[in-house]
């Protein structure tokens, strides 16, 4: 091969969404589907961020209220919320958000780092920051959005 | 283009082990159940090998073998049989059926793809 | 997975399956059928299992499986008569063979004692179980033994195909190539039989071959490439000394023969089996008859099976769903649409049961285990039984199958422990000697009923009673009906035989096989005949997948309440209902106490608990048999429902056994109703229960 291949570039595309007046996004590889809200059953013993449950083409999904998860204000939500499928790991959760405001393309050199002065729960959640077109987006690492098993594995 | 061996063996035990050894040695895999299975499979595929059992129900090794060696399309399809070590009984009644050559059971990998490479175009 | 643990796997499968073939095949022969059929059946089992054990290094399974294989083989070819005192040994040939399996499958082993006593019988037998070696006929190969040094450098070989050579399809040119692979090779090809054009026979074998090859392998590596082909070609392998300092040098004997054809030349393929359409025999007939009556049939994995029928279960959701919104449009009955929607519901119907189909098998793999049970037992208790099967072939899910295999061994052995009689006794009231267990498997309405009967005594109705008694099952003055004394033997810890034995153990008793049939959704009754015998009848859902379940509502929740826990559904007067403290009240019930529990406050969905009089209680039986009643606000009916897991995607949640969805496509929750009581901690000690027995028997 010759070398004059360019180095390894990390393009990427984001989804952006938006919870209240912020801005988030996630890996689209991470996403399976986005569809609007329908009620959710809920679960006993659940946590409140945890809406409940849904069908989902025969499938039970956990629905995942962002915003309360992220600490920030929620109100009921409407027939306007949108619920973007998730995949973690083997399992597939629901993500409630106000709605989808972008598609990203980015490299992984656009990303800067979380300020130190963030707070614990978005140093959880948060793994950097974008900047586009002068808004701020954050960038989402889902693997801690369901609650952790420790306990229930009874 | 890879060779293609049809294997014969009313086990799936011994199918799944013969197609496991094969897939990994490069071959392409066709499997029967027993000799009606097998003249089933060649009503459509031209295998480059066969290799099979001969205790199998419906129609044996020994039948399938005359089968194979009595169709115009088949007969210089190369035949090999599972045997075990003790049989040669076995061995000789499928050598006169028409076998070309023998795999001993339980089979070596190695030695199963060297006997398909010996009979095999 | 690992592909040889999978194959592994297989084999194991594979095994259960050449075993209950094994032991069908030799019953038939026992009954009378030696058939060849039947006997290449039985054969074909044993050999089966002996080699995929080979793959695995098995020995000890190899080792047992020869000798059982030997002699059936004796068997088949007519060598020994397969008298019933042969069947015997056969038939526990064929359980040591079992136990072999599944040391395997353990990795365990069995004692030596286990199998040697066997062998002993084989051998007694006058089976030896020899293994004849005679060398192939034919074989025209002239050794040369020359006195040679042990590694020379030098083979030459002549090789001379005969016709026969060509008609088992071997290939002289993939002989000289894999001979290549031992060291250099220079071939020299003899055509100086070769008739002339017109003289040649299609089918004849005129050519020969002198190969050199210099090699430092033995003999038998070279021997071995023609292993094929002995006896159908002369075959010499000389050992040649070559000088040291001068290997490259061709020795002298290639002077004289026509062609020289180097090692990298690809030769021609054989004249013969080739171009030669003239003498063709169409014998097409022949080749490819398939057996009318085997049914082609394929492996899939289980979860697409089981996505599949996710899938259906929407498609029925999404059915009802639109027939509701057909409905709420106020479409009339007779327009198309509607019509059109019948139709829809009936074909959706229908593709829901073809597909529950799919992974529903005949239990006949459960049933083929019990002759050996039955023989054990019988051993065991010095009983004759006679088992008789029938309903083989009906069919149930997977699932359930693996599920009723438990109860029904227990069943079985309580039906020949506790129901059938000693032959002595037998014998004194004018029955058969021989004791007669039928084990029956049918559909009814919907679901699958498997009967275990026997024609024993019957159970002894007094004696139960007083067991009851002793046991504070039940009170001393109760009266209880004959069904529900017979049922009493259901109820926890309750232990019929006045002397408890090996086969039954203590403890584990019918009230075991109840749970376990509960679990499974089934339920499980006994009829019984003084002097007659009794019969236990199970009834199971066909699959495991749906659910019979009581819809009800808990503050605004709606959740199910699996069928089979249920009692009864009572409506609570303000005169039963004591309550201990704030939370927690006790329902007076014929003459008990039962605690109440309500739902919605035990799940979290309100903070203060239901007035009883103003709920719907459910009357409900948790593990152990203890009873508790549950209190929700309405019930709306009973439903079956498709079960869906929580933890696919989420986790278990404490309370709720699993999900389904609703007509109207939202999910409710099935609620589990052992872990509903037991984390809210309500149930009452046992002693105050002792009237609970009254309740079980209504409610059956």
């Amino acid at each position: 091969m010759s070398p004059t291949f360019a180095p390894d570039v990390k393009a990427r595309e984001l989804i952006a969404f938006r919870i209240g007046q912020q801005e988030f996004c996630i890996n689209i590889m991470a996403v399976r589907e986005i569809r609007g809200w329908t009620v959710a059953t809920a679960l006993p013993h659940a946590p409140d961020y945890l809406r409940g449950v849904i069908n989902l083409r025969g499938a039970v999904l956990p629905i995942i209220d962002l915003a309360l998860r992220l600490g920030l204000p929620s109100s009921d939500p409407t027939a306007r919320n949108v619920i973007i499928v998730a995949q973690i790991k083997q399992q597939q959760i629901g993500l409630l958000v106000d709605a989808v405001s972008d598609i990203l393309t980015l490299n992984d050199e656009h990303i800067q780092p979380t300020p130190d002065v963030a707070s614990d729960l978005v140093k959880t959640f948060v793994r950097g920051l974008l900047p586009v077109e002068g808004r701020m987006i954050s960038l989402l690492a889902l693997d801690h959005v369901l609650p952790d098993h420790v306990l229930e594995t009874a | 283009m890879s060779k293609t061996v049809l294997t014969v063996d009313d086990s799936r035990t011994m199918r799944d082990m013969l197609k496991h050894s094969l897939l990994k040695a490069g071959f392409r895999v066709l499997q029967a159940e027993d000799g009606l299975d097998g003249l089933e499979v060649l009503k459509t595929e031209q295998p480059d090998v066969i290799v099979t059992d001969l205790n199998m129900p419906r129609l044996d090794g020994f039948g399938f073998i005359e089968a194979i060696r009595s169709h115009v399309d088949h007969k210089s399809m190369p035949v090999l049989i599972l045997t075990t070590e003790v049989d040669s009984e076995k061995k000789i009644r499928a050598k006169a059926a028409g076998a070309t050559g023998w795999i001993v059971k339980p089979f070596d990998p190695v030695k199963l793809v060297d006997a398909i490479r010996r009979v095999a175009a | 997975m690992d592909p040889m643990e999978e194959i592994r796997q297989t084999f194991f499968q594979e095994c259960e399956e050449q075993l209950g073939e094994l032991e069908t095949g030799l019953l038939n022969m026992q009954a009378g059928n030696q058939s060849a059929d039947t006997v290449n059946a039985v054969f074909r089992a044993v050999h089966s299992i002996k080699g995929g054990a080979g793959i695995f290094g098995l020995d000890e399974l190899v080792k047992f499986a020869h000798t059982f294989e030997t002699t059936l083989d004796s068997v088949r070819c007519g060598r020994m008569v397969a008298t019933s005192g042969v069947m015997l040994i056969l038939l526990r040939a064929a359980d040591v063979l079992a136990d072999l399996v599944h040391a395997a499958r353990e990795n365990t082993t069995l004692k030596p004692e286990q199998t040697k006593s066997l062998i002993e019988e084989f051998t007694k037998l006058n089976i030896e179980p020899t293994e004849t070696s005679s060398p192939l006929a034919n074989v025209s190969v002239t050794q040369t033994s020359l006195l040679v040094p042990l590694h020379p450098h030098n083979w030459k070989i002549t090789f001379c195909p005969h016709p026969e050579l060509y008609v088992k399809a071997n290939e002289p040119a993939l002989l000289l190539r894999d001979l290549r692979r031992l060291g250099e090779v220079e071939v020299v090809l003899d055509t100086s039989r070769l008739p002339e054009l017109h003289q040649m026979d299609p089918d004849g074998a005129y050519l020969s071959w002198t190969i050199l090859l210099q090699s430092e392998c033995d003999e038998a590596s070279v021997r071995d490439v023609f292993e094929f082909v002995e006896g159908d070609c002369d075959l010499n392998i000389m050992a040649m000394i070559v000088e040291a300092d001068n290997p490259e040098e061709p020795p002298e004997f290639f002077d004289g023969f026509e062609f020289f054809v180097s090692n990298n030349v690809e030769l021609p393929p054989a004249l013969a089996a080739s171009e030669k359409p003239e003498i063709i025999v169409k014998i097409d007939n022949l080749t490819t008859k398939p057996d009318p009556t085997a049914t082609a049939t394929i492996r899939v994995d289980l979860e697409r099976v089981d996505r599949m029928i996710d899938l259906v279960g929407e498609l029925v959701i999404n059915e009802a769903m639109l027939s509701q919104r057909v409905l709420e449009a106020g479409i009339v009955r007779a327009s198309g649409v509607a019509v059109a929607l019948e139709e829809l519901e009936h074909l959706t119907r229908e593709i829901q049961d073809s597909v529950m189909a799919i992974r529903a098998q005949p239990v006949r793999s459960v049933f083929q285990r019990m002759p050996r049970l039955v023989r054990e037992v019988a051993a065991q208790t010095g009983k004759q039984v006679r088992l008789l099967t029938e309903g083989e072939s009906t069919e149930v899910d997977k699932t359930v199958i693996e599920r009723i295999a438990d109860p029904l061994t227990h069943m079985i052995r309580n039906a020949i422990d506790h129901g059938l009689e000693t032959p002595e006794v037998r014998q004194a009231s004018g029955k058969p000697v021989e004791g007669t267990v039928r084990l029956a498997a049918l559909h009814r309405s919907g679901r699958i009923v498997v009967e275990v009967a026997d024609d024993g005594a019957g159970i002894n109705r007094n004696r139960v009673k007083a067991k009851a008694i002793e046991n504070h099952l039940i009170n001393a003055d109760a009266t209880l009906s004959d069904e529900e004394i017979d049922n009493l033997i259901f109820m926890p810890g309750f232990s019929t035989a006045s002397t408890v034995t090996d086969i039954s153990g203590r403890g584990v008793g019918m009230d075991v096989v109840r749970r376990s049939v509960q679990a499974l959704g089934g339920r499980i009754t006994i009829s019984s005949r003084p002097g007659l015998g009794s019969t236990f009848t199970l009834s199971l859902p066909l699959t495991l997948a749906v659910l019979d379940g009581m819809v009800v509502n808990a503050a605004a929740h709606t959740l199910i309440v699996p069928l089979g826990a249920i009692l009864e559904t009572l409506q609570p007067r303000a005169q039963d209902v004591h309550p201990l403290d704030r939370q927690m009240s006790v329902l007076s019930l014929r003459g008990g106490y039962v605690p109440m529990l309500d739902v919605a406050l035990a799940l979290g969905y309100r903070s203060e608990a239901i007035d009883p009089t103003k709920s719907v209680a459910l009357l409900v039986e948790c593990e152990g048999g203890s009873q508790s009643v549950l209190l929700f606000d309405t019930i709306q009916g009973q439903r079956q429902v498709v079960i869906k897991s929580l933890e696919a995607n989420y986790r278990a949640v404490p309370g709720i056994a699993a999900a389904t969805v609703m007509g109207d496509g939202r999910v409710a929750l099935i609620l589990d109703v052992d872990s509903i009581v037991s984390t809210s901690r309500l149930e009452l000690p046992r002693v105050e229960m002792m009237c609970a027995a009254d309740t079980l028997m209504e409610a059956s």
